[in-house]
């Protein structure tokens, strides 16, 4: 199952859905470098509205995809945790730290061109 | 205690650790299980499947669930063939790894569900988890 990458103005909007395998996971991760590069965009949102489960593999996936896409110069917010996958990522002892997150999608973007805007971390 | 559903799945590749714990889910709905404990328990069983696959190649999946007039109960055993935990109670610490991974995986699910019950030898390596709530 392959996750679209979109790109909007100057950002790569990308939706993660619950039901992708660790291989899936990790041609994702490497879509979006690939993407970024070609595309140039300057903002990277990793939509998880229709994750259901987030267990510790894919908590480090789009950690590590956020911290990628950094390196190479994009700003990223993670948006549309449900609270269902914060409960169990708290309870477990892992948190995304380190990623700018958002409520969902709406506040995710205005945050995202906010902080590409201001060129501020 | 009333038995309401037994299933087995066999673990052989990465798509069997979804069907796994989307099982789970769905038999945990069904007998009135809440969205969080359904949550906690497929995430855990997720990172113990995952296990399975990365490190024995292949296993087995059995999740029972049952009620009775006071109780929801799920219980999980996940069992593979392979070359066993060398130290469990090593394994169980956060930040323990032997496969390049964050060491969260076994901590993790434990910290998830109410009993969590770990054997391991080489050849076999058991896993238990349960979890039970009032039958409302």
């Amino acid at each position: 199952m392959e996750i679209p990458i979109l790109k909007l103005k100057n950002i790569l909007l990308t939706s993660i859905q619950s039901d992708m395998n660790d291989d899936d996971a990790l041609k994702y991760q490497s879509d979006v470098m690939s993407t970024l590069e070609k595309s140039g965009a300057k903002g990277l949102i990793i939509d998880i509205t229709a994750m259901d489960i987030m267990d510790s593999f894919m908590a480090r996936v789009i950690n590590e995809t956020a911290r990628m896409a950094r390196l190479m110069g994009a700003r990223v917010v993670l948006c549309g945790m449900q609270p269902m996958v914060a409960l169990t990522l708290v309870e477990m002892g892992r948190e995304l730290i380190g990623v700018d997150t958002a409520l969902n999608l709406d506040k995710g973007f205005d945050k995202l061109v906010k902080m590409i805007n201001e060129g501020v971390d | 205690m009333i038995e309401i559903s037994e299933t087995s799945i066999d673990l052989r590749n990465e798509d069997d650790i979804l069907i796994a714990r989307q099982t789970a889910r769905k038999e945990m709905a069904d007998i009135g299980f809440g969205s969080a404990d359904q949550t906690r328990m497929a995430t855990a069983i997720s990172e113990l499947t995952r296990n399975v696959i990365k490190y024995a190649g292949e296993g087995v999946c059995h999740i029972v669930t049952g009620a009775s007039s006071s109780e929801i109960h799920i219980k999980v055993e996940i069992e593979d063939y392979g070359p066993g935990i060398v130290d469990v109670d090593r394994a169980m610490e956060d930040g323990y790894t032997t496969g390049g991974g964050l060491g969260a995986g076994l901590p993790g699910a434990k910290r998830l569900v109410n009993d969590f019950q770990i054997e391991s030898q080489p050849g076999l390596t058991k896993i238990n988890l349960e979890m039970s709530r009032p039958n409302v």
